[in-house]
This record gives C-alpha cells, structure tokens and sequence, in this order.
C-alpha cells in the first residue's frame, strides 16, 4: 500500500533530522559543562558580585572549568554567596589556597569568575601520600577543593562607581 | 437455495420499534415501527427532506434514537457495547449517495479496503474477491482508476462493489437511483434485483424515485409527517385508498403533504414585516 | 434577556466544542499503538513532512542570512561582529526555529488536514468508514496527528540548522567574520539542554496544538463548501494564535525565570 517513493522520502525526511540534530549538537551547542556532565559544588563568598549571573563561566587562565550555579545572600552576614560547579574532570586539582576574583571579558562583555590556582606546601604532598586524606570521603585535611568546601580568599567585582569615587577621593586628599 | 437460519434471527433481520428521534429540537420521527424481512428487498419512500438517510444512520447505529429501539438480527444496535456495534457492522453495509469513495486510493484499492481491514487474506486471495465483486457490478476494467475519473453513475457501482466485498448481510442503499440518467437508473435496478437474489441478501432502498423502486421492492413503506403513512406490498401500496399515499405516488404539488414549509399566515408576516 | 440568552447559548457551545476536540485527542492518542497505523502514520508522515520540507528549509535559510546581515550592521558597531554566531543561532534555535516553523506547518500542512478531513467528511467518507466498522478517529486522524506531532519538531531542527548555515554564509563568506569565531563563540553560548532542546520541547508543543486545532476543525466542520472554507480558515487563524500565546508561555517558563 505505501509506495517505494513515499517510503524513500519519508527516509531522507529523518535522516535530513538526525543530520540536523547532530549539527546542533557538534557544531552549534556546547555539551560539555550543560550536558549533565559530573560537577562537583563548591561555595564562595564575595563583598559584591557585580553584573555576575547564574551561569556564567568559571575560568582558569581562559578555560572554562566550571559555571556559577546559584547566586544568594548569606543572611547572617548579609554578603552575597555563588554557588559554583565545577567540572570533575578538575576534582581534586585545586589547591585550597586557590583565590576566586570577578572579571569582565572585555569592555563590555559579560563577568565570569577567574580562578587563580594557589600552591601546596611541600608537606602537604607528603602528607597526601602518607596518610590518604584525600582518597575518602571526609577531606577535612585534603588540601585540595573538594565537594561543598568554601573559598574565602576572593576578589570583588570592580564596580564603576567605587572606582571613580575612590580616583576623586585620592585626588582631593593630594 | 433453502437457506436455515436460526429462529431468533429469522423472518425480521432488522425491526424498528416505535422510535422516536429529533434533531435540534426538530422531531424527524415519531414513534414509527417498522420491520424488513431477510433475504427480501424493502423500499422505503418519501418526499425529500423527510430524513430517509437519517433513519439509514440510526439503523447503523450512527445516531441513537431519542426513544424507542432497533433490534438487527435480534440485538439492540444501540444498547450493545461499541465493539459488539463494531461487528455487527461487520454485517451490514451501506451504500451512500454520493459513493463515498476514499479519493486517495484507486478503485481497486477501494474494494480491496474492507477486506484488508477486517481479514488476514492474502494479497492473491484479495485480488481475486476483489476482481469478482468488480466483475459483479461491470467494472473490472475499470480497477487502475481514480475515484475522480468515474462518473457518477460508475462511482455508485464501484461503491456498491465496495459493499458487498465482505459478503454483509444487509445491505442499505441510500438513494441509488438520485442523480443518474435513465441507462445507469436501468443498471442499478438490475444490480440490486440480481444481487439480492445471487447473493441472497437483504436489502433495504431509500428513494423517492416511485416507478424503479416499485418494480423491485418486496415490501414498500411510505413516509410523511414523521409517521408511516402506507405499507405494503407494492400491489397494495398502488391500490391504496390513503389520500397521503396517492399523492405521493401521483406526484401532486399540494395535498396532505403541504406544498408549504410550516410558517405562520403570509398576509400576517407581510403586514407584520411592514409594520 | 436575548443578549443573556445569546452568551450563554454561546459560552455552552465553547465548552461542549472544547470537551468534544478533547474526545477526539484522546481517542487518536490512544490509538497509536494498534496495528498497521505505523504504517499509515509513515504515509502520513510524507504528506505532512516531506511535502513541508522545502518551505520549510527555504525559509530557514532566508531568515538566517536576514538575521546576519542584520546582527552585523548592529554588532559592528560595537566591534563585537564575533557575536555573530551566538546572535544567529541563540535567536534561531530559542524563537525563530520553532516559532516561524509552526506558523509556516499551520498554514502548509495544518490548513490541508482540515480541508481534508473536512471534505471527507462532506463527501461522507468518514460515515462511510463507519458504516464499515472501522473507526475513523483510529483510521483518519490518528496517523495524521502522530505524524505531524513527529514531523514538526524535525522540521524545526532542519529549520535551525538551515538558518545556522545560513547566518554563516551572509556572515562569514560576505561580511567577512571569522569563520572560527562565528562556530567557536557560539558553542561557548550556545547550550545544548537548554537552546537545542528547550527549543524542540516548543515546538513538540506547538505540533500538539496546530494538529490538534486543524484535525478538530476539520472533524467538526459543517459538510459544505462555506463550512469547510470557514473551517480552514479558522485552523491558520487560530493555530497562528496559540503558537504565538503560548510562545510567551513557554518563553516565560523556560528562559525568563531563572
């Protein structure tokens, strides 16, 4: 009942799809940190986040390793917190010395979170070695970023307004 | 050919019993009773607009009827379930006026769709029913052809080959003689005359054509006013002393059947209109 | 008291309308998986799809190109004609690709189905597929809902990608961006969960309600000439309004509350 024609068509009809879909997926759209891929969290806590969103991309020296995932208040001290995941391809690479600071990609690009790896003291490493703190669960010693830990050492982001009044304000002390 | 049936389903294949329907507040019938008999061939007449296609529906079960009941081969068409309505379908098969024709498939495919829907036969099996029926009402040749390339006349054919491939035993034809020239008129009175009689179906005709459905009909009712107004045979239908029977019959303009649609007094709305 | 007569005669009918389309949806939904309707639905899938593909494919790529001319004269100004790609695709894959697609299904293959089933239906076709115990929800409008519940969010990936292609061609082999530029930042913004497939889940919806609205039309329809021109017209009119109500809907749920 169904001609050959019809079925070849309808043939090339999904393929013309499928070729479509792969296109988006290979060319056009990112899986990488959106596609469900494993993260791992960690927290840190800024004075002013500036034009930072959820999403936007955390960078180590321009590659991107992980993206802000919430953005609220800590309602104690009333500072903003980000919520980041992190890729776990990079788990346990960072150094819990590491320092996070708010960049702006370009003069009018959207802000993306710099992480600036620190250093590991050379007794750490031995201890890493000796005695496994970083290979189950509680990493209380690990000096690497693990799962939920918090990064205090951060920069803000630069806002216009500060800035300009802290050049006037120097000025007129001179 | 002595054919044994079963005796709950057998003089009456399909009775109507005292069925009430209305449309939008319109009544189309009033407690009409009505019963055909197996294996003969039962006219029913009226003037137009007196809903015949309609009774034909609710024989088939595709309107239900506001009061009373229609028992086919001693079931009530409207209170089995939907999948017993289904196959008792299955049973019977209607003709429409217009042919009904699916015009997305060729005439063969036409005839070949019931069974392709409802038996597991082989393509080859299939082919051959098919060719029989086609056979049947002349058009064989004409199996490659559209829908949209037959005439009238030919299309009411193919659709009649249509409705007899599953062998039904009841087969309803809703105005076959509407619209054809005096030669396809011919060939359909011949075709249900002869397929009534091969194939030993029931058939129940629809018209208002008077002289063809009297020649062929075992048994004629007459319907006006929402009621039966005649019945009988066609003998007795002719020699009938009702007014309302004679006018239909004789084709005069006004009599019991009113010339007018129901309307209030013409010099009233004219007067009123103006006013 | 015959304006109050009229309303509620009226307002009786709306709701009886939508309780009876809602019949019909779920009597083709449920048919699916009976027997050789895949079948059906495949021949389904030509008339609806295939016979789409090329507006559909043409479309895409004029709206593409308009798209990167119009992103560069604006972008260019600000020396951020990088942007390009995201610009093209982001709009492409989240608005245009499903929206445009679903207007131009409506008016192509959404305004045939109606006419279709509608002069099926005045030609008595369904009566008689009735009278033949078949059913026509099961036979009819079953595969021709299937088929463009599946044909649309396909042809709006084609769309998309048509566009995309396009974009670069107006962008990058006129205008002179950076063909590296023009893919690499729009994979950096572009999100596979949630533009690619935000944007099929819209037009899966979409599909829903064209076929939807153009198969009850045509089921419903008054069997005669005036009835299914009304009916047809109906279909792209109100097809057309709901893809662009619910395009805010869905807009509003997906990207503006994040």
């Amino acid at each position: 009942m169904i001609s050959k024609r019809t079925e070849l068509w309808v043939g090339i009809f999904v393929a013309l799809a499928i070729g479509a879909a792969l296109l988006l997926a290979l060319r056009v759209a990112n899986q990488g940190m959106a596609g469900g891929g494993e993260t791992y969290k960690l927290t840190a806590r800024f004075d002013n986040i500036g034009g930072l969103k959820p999403r936007s991309s955390v960078k180590v020296g321009g590659v991107v390793v992980g993206r802000v995932s919430r953005i609220y208040l800590n309602e104690q001290d009333l500072v903003p917190m980000v919520e980041l995941e992190i890729s776990s391809e990079y788990e346990q690479t960072f150094p819990d010395t590491s320092s996070l600071s708010i960049l702006t990609s370009g003069l009018l690009g959207e802000q993306f979170i710099g992480l600036q790896p620190g250093f590991i003291f050379p007794e750490d490493l031995e201890m890493i070695e000796e005695d496994g703190v970083c290979q189950s669960a509680p990493y209380e010693n690990c000096p690497y970023l693990t799962e939920g830990e918090e990064i205090f050492d951060t920069k803000s982001a630069l806002v216009l307004e500060d800035l300009i009044g802290q050049f006037l304000f120097n000025q007129g002390s001179d | 050919m002595v054919c044994i049936v079963s005796k709950k389903m057998s003089e009456h294949i399909v009775s109507v019993k005292n069925m009430t329907f209305s449309r939008a507040e319109r009544v189309i019938y009033d407690g009409i009773s009505l019963e055909v008999k197996t294996g003969k061939i039962t006219a029913i007449m009226g003037p137009s607009g007196i809903g015949k296609t309609t009774l034909l529906k609710l024989i088939g079960g595709q309107l239900t009827p506001d009061k009373g009941s229609v028992i086919f081969q001693g079931e009530d068409v409207h209170g089995v379930s939907r999948n017993r309505l289904y196959e008792l379908r299955r049973k019977m098969s209607m003709l429409f006026q217009s042919g009904a024709l699916f015009t997305n498939m060729s005439v063969f495919d036409n005839v070949a769709f019931p069974l392709r829907e409802h038996t597991k036969l082989d393509e080859d099996i299939i082919r051959t029913v098919v060719m029989l029926k086609l056979e049947a009402v002349g058009l064989r040749g004409a199996a490659h052809l559209q829908p949209s390339e037959l005439s009238g006349g030919m299309a009411r054919r193919a659709a009649l080959a249509r409705a007899i491939a599953l062998d039904p035993d009841l087969i309803m034809y809703d105005e076959p003689f509407a619209g054809q020239d005096p030669i396809s008129m011919g060939v359909l009175v011949e075709l249900i005359k002869s397929l009534s009689k091969a194939l030993n179906v029931t058939s129940i005709v629809v018209t208002h054509d008077v002289s063809e459905v009297l020649t062929i009909a075992d048994y004629v009712y007459i319907l006006a006013n929402k009621k039966i107004i005649g019945e009988g045979t066609p003998e007795q239908i002719k020699d009938s002393e009702s007014e309302l029977v004679q006018q239909f019959l004789n084709g005069n303009a006004d009599g019991p059947v009113p010339f007018h649609f129901p309307a209030d007094n013409i010099s009233d709305s004219l007067i009123g209109a103006k006013a | 008291m015959s304006f109050l007569h009229d309303l509620g005669r009226s307002t009786l009918q709306k709701v009886s309308s939508v309780g009876a389309s809602s019949i019909m949806l779920f009597g083709a939904l449920f048919a699916f998986p009976k027997w050789k309707n895949i079948k059906l639905t495949i021949e389904q899938m030509y008339v609806v799809g295939v016979q789409s593909l090329l507006i559909i494919m043409v479309s895409g790529l004029f709206i593409g190109m308009v798209m990167a001319l119009q992103g560069y004269t604006i972008l260019v100004n600000y020396g951020a004609e990088g942007s390009l790609g995201p610009m093209v695709a982001l709009s492409i894959l989240r608005e245009l690709g499903p929206v445009v697609t679903a207007l131009l299904f409506a008016g192509r293959a959404g305004s045939a189905l109606t006419a279709e089933i509608g002069l099926m239906k005045a030609t008595e076709q369904l009566s008689s597929l009735e009278m033949m115990a078949v059913d026509p929800l099961r036979r009819v409008i079953s595969p021709r809902f299937w088929a463009g519940v599946i044909s649309m969010p396909m042809l709006a990936l084609i769309f998309s990608a048509v566009g995309i292609l396009g974009g670069h061609v107006v962008g990058v082999d006129w205008l002179g961006v950076d063909s590296g530029s023009y893919w690499s930042i729009m994979q950096s913004t572009v999100e596979w969960n949630k533009d690619v497939v935000n944007g099929v889940i819209k037009s899966i919806v979409f599909a829903l309600v064209v076929v939807w609205i153009a198969l009850y039309k045509g089921y419903s329809c008054i069997p005669t000439s005036e009835g299914i021109s009304k009916a047809t017209t109906q279909t792209v009119v109100f097809s057309s309004l709901s893809i662009l109500g619910l395009d805010f809907v869905l807009t509003a749920l997906m990207f503006g509350i994040s």
